[in-house]
Formats: C-alpha cells, structure tokens, sequence
C-alpha cells in the first residue's frame, strides 16, 4: 500500500482574520482584501483597511500576475524538512493589483529567478488543508 | 518646539565578557552591565532613579524593566522595556533624554543585554514572534538572514552593487575587531576569504552575518549640567531621530531605502550638523548590506553609489569615516547594538579604547540601530563639545 510521507515543513495557524485567504486558496483562488471605501488593496490580512481605518472589506478576487520584487536562494535549512530542499527560491511578488506577497518561483532553477520577473500564480496542495500560492515565469 | 540637543549627556558605560556565555541568566548580564556603567561614572545605583531595558526576544519576562531595577538595587521614578529590534539601545537613549528633560528622573540608565547564543536552555522558555510568520515560514522563509537578502538582491538589482563590495564592509570591520580585546573574532580576513565563504542566503555569505553572542551593555543619561560635575568627560546628545516605513516587507515601500533616511534628517535637524561633520559612525551591522543602505540613507554617499564607497579602505581607521570602530556585530558580539552605543561613547571620552582603534581628534560621532525585517531604524548624534 502507498504511503505518503507526512508533510514537515511549517503550516500557517491561521489568524481570523486570515482565514479566508487561505479558504480561497484551497479553491485555487486567489483573492485579496480590498477596502471598499478607498479601494485599495492591502496584504497581508486585517480587518481594518490600514489606509484609512474602514472595516468595509471585500475579498476580491486578483489576476495572478505579478512581478519578482526581490528574490533569494536559501542555502542553509533552519528547520530538518527543508534540508532535502536546499538551495530553493524565496521571492517577494508584487501584484498588479498592487501588494506583495511572499512566495516560491517553482519551474525553473533558483539561479534562474531575477529582479523584474513576470510571473503567474500556481497552486500547491501542500496537505489536504492548506494550499500554497506559488509562482512560475509568466 | 523644544530641542533636546545638549541638554543630556551620557556619563558612564558599562559592558560585559560576550561571547558564549552559558549558564549565565539572562538577568545577570543586564546586572553586571549596569555594575560597570556606574563605577564607569563613579556612580552608585542609589544615584540612579531612571531604567530603560531591552525585552529579551529569546527569555521574555512580564514588566522586565522593574525585574532589572530592583535586580540592580535600583527603585525607579521613570522605568520602561523597548522592543525595537536593534533600533533599541539608540531608542533608549531618546527615552533617557526625554525623561531626564521633563524632570521624570534625573539619572537613568540604559541597558541591552541577551544570551542568544545559548539561549532556551530552560525547559519553559518561549520566543516573542515577529508577526508574518504565517505568510513566510510555509515558503522556507525562516531567520533573519533572508529578509536583509531580499534588500541585497533588490540593490544589486537597482544599482549593480557587488558581493565584493559588500565584503570590503566585512574585511574592514573584522580589522577594527582585531585591535579590541573584547571582540570575539579576532583573526584577520581578505576579501577573497569573504569571496571564499559560503552562502547563507544568496546574494549573502557567511562573512556577511553577523554573529550570535551572549553579552550586554549600558549606558548612563543625566543632565548637562549634572555631567558636568562627574568623573568622565560628559558626551552630549546632540541629536536624535527614529523612524518606522513599514511593519512588514509586503508593504515596504523600498527595501534599499529604509527607515534611516527619515530619522538621520531629524538627528541632524536637531544637532544643526550633517554627514561631513561625523568624525566616526557607528553603523548597525547585522549584515554587510545593511550598513551599506545605511550609509547612503545617512547621506555619506548618494543613493546606489555605497558599494563604491565603501571601497578602498574609505570607511577603516585612518580613513574618510572609520566604520563601526570596534568591529561590530560583524566581528565584536551582537548586542543589538548596544554597543555601538557605548563605542561611540568610550570615543568620544578619550582613552577608553586601545590607542590603535582611537579616532584622532573624534568631537562627533554617529549611531544607527536598525531593527526587525528592517522595520525599525533609530540614530543618535553624541558629541564630546556641544558646537
């Protein structure tokens, strides 16, 4: 019988307010707060809009597309679970829709992740829970 | 608007052994720092009616101000914990000023200390958490490394700054620690041993992190007349500025402009100087990157050009503007910058450091703290003349 290995590496715990960021990923969805009275988008979540303090937020949806803000390669694994995945990619996305997220660029090798990089979003059932938004060269 | 430039000085600091100090509680390093900032001053600790603590991240104690104090012998008028990352110890020399100024307290003292090098050695022990660890750590996102890559791609990126250039930062800094006896790497290194050490977080190596220390420092604030009567030659706080752009990466506005740029403008508003008239800077180094951005957000060098700057022996003793005197976090321990405090200090009072590590003629000098995933910043203008 197949057994799969059970999955080591840390998980989010979910604020409230985070919830549904992740509810939607599951989806493969990818959504982000957007206040409705000064129609900003911000990340990570909050129930307060930290423009201007309205508690008018919408989770909308978002294109997926963005660009590689910064981006590094981890050589050095702080936890064990990692220690098969040395050297990976850790890349800061900005959204077009304008906020930034944390994220891996899967696809190609670390080496190849640059500064200025357009990018889409692919989604990685990391456990039957929790989904991850990573990204790909767009 | 009142203005604080030379109405306090600081007239004592204290630091302890650093290095791996196990089976040293994190308490007693913060006693033994305040015990050798007051026979620094030639002070006792009833003298003392102020305190300003660090909260150790890695040993967090409820109102760990009071537990300091009366650790110390000392029952306070004006008492506090911060919690600026390595933005703190320059921080609490604000609070200090500020509290000596409004007549809270006359003496305060302000100390820093931690056993991160061998820390959670008791079985309770817990971690203050940073806050967006939900959104890093499920990407491999763990430790501090990271986050000051990200600011050293997106500058290489903007500017073409180097690894190399980077390393000169490294290599300068490891020669300041080898002229202090109370550093903990005291063995020269070249730039191709920086070239030569391996990758933590690409686009950073080994030699451009800091080190992971046991230790503490203090320092003591009065007022400038009260300093004027004490045994040490008082060092005036001229200026000072803090600064927050963002509580989190995902909503910085630049990661290769920081909160340094706002809060040495209010420094140098405050002390009526700038860049040209620091004698020394005592510059946070937590990683060679972000002494660089530090630099240019300090306006040494234009915005992009601090890899260049830093080249050529520029920012070493005897040069333009000798860099973190006493080797830093680099190479001296990390204190989070409690002792880039009490190195500027020891500076400008004459004769309290080796004579090889001296900055000739030094009136003024420099510090910056920086903290968090570069979310905190805090500078602090310190002269031995109030010009």
């Amino acid at each position: 019988m197949a057994t799969t290995a059970p999955y080591t590496k840390p998980l989010p715990q979910m604020e409230p307010e985070a919830k549904p960021y992740w509810e939607h990923l599951r989806q493969h969805q990818m959504h982000i707060q957007k206040c409705q009275s000064c129609s900003k988008f911000f990340f990570p979540p909050k129930e307060f809009c930290p423009h201007c303090l309205s508690n008018e937020v919408a989770w909308t949806p978002v294109s997926g597309k963005g660009t590689v803000y910064s981006t590094v390669t981890m050589h050095r694994a702080y936890t064990p679970a990692y220690e098969g995945e040395i050297p990976y990619n850790i890349s800061l996305v900005d959204l077009d829709e304008g906020v930034r997220v944390w994220t891996n660029v899967v696809g190609v090798p670390p080496s190849e992740v640059k500064c200025g990089m357009r990018v889409e979003v692919v989604y990685d059932d990391v456990t039957p829970e929790i989904t991850l938004a990573k990204f790909r060269p767009a | 608007m009142s203005n604080l430039k030379g109405k306090t000085a600081i007239v004592g600091v204290g630091e302890t052994a650093l290095g791996k100090l196990a089976g040293r509680s994190t308490t007693s390093l913060h006693v033994e720092a305040i015990r050798n900032a007051l026979e620094d001053a030639g002070l006792k600790p009833q003298d003392v009616d102020g305190l300003v603590t660090n909260q150790p991240i890695h040993d967090p104690m409820r109102s760990y101000a009071v537990q300091v104090a009366h650790a110390a012998g000392i029952t306070p008028t004006y008492f506090t914990d911060l919690a600026l990352g390595g933005a703190t110890p320059a921080s609490m020399a604000h609070h200090a000023a500020m509290a000596v100024d409004a007549g809270l307290a006359k003496v305060v003292v302000c100390v820093h200390a931690r056993n991160q090098a061998t820390k959670n050695t008791l079985p309770k022990r817990v971690e203050i958490r940073d806050g967006d660890e939900d959104f890093e750590e499920p990407y491999g996102l763990l430790g501090a490394v990271a986050n000051h890559a990200f600011a050293a791609s997106r500058h290489m990126y903007e500017y073409g700054t180097t690894s190399e250039q980077l390393g000169a930062i490294a290599v300068a800094t490891r020669k300041h620690a080898c002229l202090n006896a109370n550093a903990t790497m005291r063995k020269p290194i070249t730039l191709e041993d920086h070239q030569n050490s391996r990758w933590i977080v690409e686009p950073l190596r080994l030699l451009d992190c800091s080190l992971v220390s046991d230790g503490g420092g203090a320092f003591i604030v009065t007022s400038a007349e009260r300093a004027r009567s004490m045994k040490n030659r008082p060092v005036y706080i001229l200026g000072m500025g803090t600064h927050s752009p963002h509580a989190s990466l995902a909503e910085a506005p630049s990661v290769t402009t920081l909160g340094g740029k706002v809060s040495s403008q209010l420094a140098y508003e405050m002390a009526g100087l700038g860049p040209k008239d620091m004698d020394f800077a005592e510059i946070y180094d937590c990683f060679t990157i972000t002494t660089l951005i530090t630099l240019e957000d300090y306006g040494f060098c234009p915005k992009g050009e601090g890899g260049r700057w830093v080249e050529g022996g520029r920012i070493e003793l005897g040069g333009e503007l000798p860099v973190n005197t006493h080797g830093g976090l680099l190479s001296q321990a990390h204190i989070e910058g409690m002792l880039h405090v009490t190195e500027a200090v020891k500076q400008l009072q004459g004769g309290k450091v080796e004579p090889e590590r001296q900055v000739k003629d030094a009136k003024v000098g420099i510090v910056s703290g920086h903290g968090g995933a570069l979310v905190t910043h805090a500078t602090l203008i310190l002269g031995n003349e109030i010009p």
